[in-house]
């Protein structure tokens, strides 16, 4: 305010509504990691308080009696220095339409420029749409790769097994997955084929123990899958490189980020070959090798919540 | 239309300016597009401008650098699992100045981003996205978005180890996104897995898809910029929000119609073009 400059308020008023309301939001992030029971609802109500208060503030001008506007004035043609406009030039030359007249020709025009556009525009986005958008749809998760005899796989031992996903697209497929022989269950081969991509964001998980290099086999099962399975021994359970979440030799987590345990395999044996089928997700394992009970999910991506309330920001998955 | 003849002006000078007016003089009859050209340029901005008013042209020569390395470079550039590493090892050490041009769309993704950055800081210390600005500001936050969207896609490219693992981090932060986040994470790897598809589809977007969307809302945002005017700094003398003075012709045309406010809500006055 400047006396002598002819200022005025600023329309709206300055108003520490929208200071509450941030400081409401602000209230609510730092309760989510300090106390989300307590601190973090009395910061979503003083967001909500102020954020009311601050639209109701807002829209005040609108909700009352609206300001009066002058009305719009225009001087007559011909009457003062203002020239007439000449009847060729603007609106003039268009003659008043008669009162009630319609005009159905040209709003039939209208409407079908409108649809024959609105027709081609859909013959071609549509197409395009899905093809742009089809594969957020496509199945995922789904596999068949034959990891060879169950020879290679000594009781109790663990072994970290490379493979194609897709052989014919080479090494952009290529998966690591930690298998463990855990015995026979009710005379059935029992094992633990743990992915090893991080619950988190999806980086490489390591065994957190020796990788015996020298102790490695080539085993070839034919179609041009390479697969190589190396000795291990993740005493440490896994650990991931990128942002340091760290699981069990079960995959459960136990340390930094991850929302949930490792992943698993699927599998089956045919022929005397272990056979990798379909990835699922897993909370958490309770017990260890084959007396384990796993809590098994329907595949998610890292980093969402399978279980927990904040499950319900995941309801949906592409399907497998 | 012609040169008006001087006598001061020797006969070959004349004769030399027609030549040179000769095509300019067809353009702007036919187009405008040189009158257009000298209001684009010669606008007027308050006197007491500063400095950091040119990070926004800054940045939009970073933008310009970008495009044009990025053209040459997807000369060289083949977007495949199999050859594209090897493209651009090709590109750095064998295709001469390669090297400098890869080294150009680098180095200078990193300085667009902070230019921008910084052109954003700008704006806001300065006050500049206040009325009647506050839709340029959201059309430079879309700026921003989409700039960091090239980087992102951009990044993938030279499908090195460290491409292939901070796009596999990406696409997984994009993947936890509420509700529609694992169809998010699987339309960017274009499939369930990442691969091939995943490449050509960061190529295309990268290079197609954004940067068109890129240079339709830098036309905009220059539109408004010459639609509203520059804004003077905060120490300005002449405090923002004063009458103009009028002297019975329309609003006076000091340049900087643009920093009025409205005398009252529901009068509002056209801002922008000087004695609209």
């Amino acid at each position: 305010m400047e006396p002598g400059r002819r200022d005025e308020p600023h329309t709206p008023a300055p108003t520490l509504y929208p200071i509450g309301f941030a400081a409401g939001i602000a209230c609510v992030l730092v309760g989510l990691i300090v106390s989300p029971r307590l601190i973090a609802p009395i910061g979503g109500a003083i967001a909500i308080v102020f954020g009311f208060l601050w639209v109701r503030d807002a829209t005040r001008d609108y909700r009352g009696v609206p300001a009066p506007v002058d009305p719009e004035t225009r001087r007559e043609a011909g009457v003062g220095d203002a020239p007439a406009v000449p009847a060729h030039h603007g609106e003039a030359a268009m003659p008043e339409p008669e009162p009630g007249e319609r005009f159905p020709r040209s709003t039939f025009l209208e409407a079908s420029t409108l649809g024959v556009g609105v027709i081609i525009g859909g013959l071609v986005t549509v197409p395009v749409a899905v093809m742009a958008l089809g594969p957020a749809f496509g199945k995922q998760g789904k596999h068949y790769v034959d990891l060879g005899p169950l020879d290679n796989f000594p009781e109790g031992e663990w072994r970290l097994a490379t493979f194609f996903l897709d052989p014919g697209l080479g090494e952009v497929t290529r998966r690591t997955a930690y298998i463990r022989n855990n015995g026979t269950l009710d005379s059935e081969p029992s094992f633990t084929i743990i992915s090893n991509r991080c619950a988190h964001l999806g980086c490489p998980v390591q065994p957190n123990g020796p990788v015996f290099d020298d102790q490695s086999k080539d085993v070839n099962t034919g179609g041009g899958e390479r697969i190589k399975l190396i000795k291990m021994l993740p005493a440490g359970g896994f650990g991931c490189p990128c942002h340091g979440g760290q699981y069990d030799p079960e995959g459960n987590r136990t340390a930094g980020p991850p929302v949930r345990a490792l992943d698993r395999y699927e599998y089956a044996i045919k022929n005397g070959h272990l056979i990798l089928l379909k990835t699922f997700s897993v909370s958490h394992v309770d017990g260890t090798g084959k007396d384990a009970t796993i809590h098994k999910y329907r595949l998610a991506g890292p980093g969402q919540h399978i279980d927990g309330w904040e499950q319900i920001f995941y309801p949906l998955q592409p399907p497998q | 239309m012609a040169v008006a003849p001087r006598s001061r002006k020797s006969v070959r000078r004349q004769r030399l300016e027609a030549a040179v007016n000769y095509p300019l003089d067809w353009l702007e009859e036919r187009s405008g597009l040189v009158g257009g050209i000298r209001y684009f340029l010669f606008r007027k901005v308050p006197g007491d401008v500063n400095w950091m008013q040119t990070l926004g042209s800054a940045t939009l020569t970073a933008f310009i650098v970008q495009a044009i390395t990025g053209v040459i470079l997807a000369m060289y550039y083949k977007p495949e699992p199999q050859t594209a590493y090897q493209s651009i090892q090709h590109i750095t050490n064998d295709v001469t100045l390669g090297w400098l041009v890869r080294g150009m769309h680098k180095w200078g993704a990193s300085l667009f981003i902070i230019l921008m950055f910084f052109h954003m800081a700008r704006v806001f210390l300065f006050g500049a996205y206040k009325y009647p600005r506050e839709l340029n500001w959201i059309v430079g936050v879309m700026l921003l978005a989409t700039g960091m969207l090239e980087g992102f896609t951009g990044y993938l490219l030279p499908w090195d180890q460290t491409a292939y693992w901070a796009t596999v981090v990406g696409i997984n932060l994009n993947g936890t996104a509420p509700f529609l986040g694992p169809f998010l994470a699987q339309f960017l790897r274009g499939g369930a897995e990442i691969g091939p598809d995943t490449l050509s589809r960061f190529y295309s977007m990268h290079m197609l898809l954004i940067p068109g969307g890129l240079i339709g809302l830098i036309g905009l945002h220059l539109y408004l910029v010459v639609r509203l005017g520059v804004t003077s700094p905060p120490w300005s003398k002449d405090a923002a929000g004063m009458e103009p003075t009028t002297n019975g012709a329309g609003p006076a045309t000091n340049g900087r119609t643009g920093l009025t406010r409205p005398a009252a809500r529901g009068t509002l006055r056209r801002n922008g073009g000087d004695g609209l």
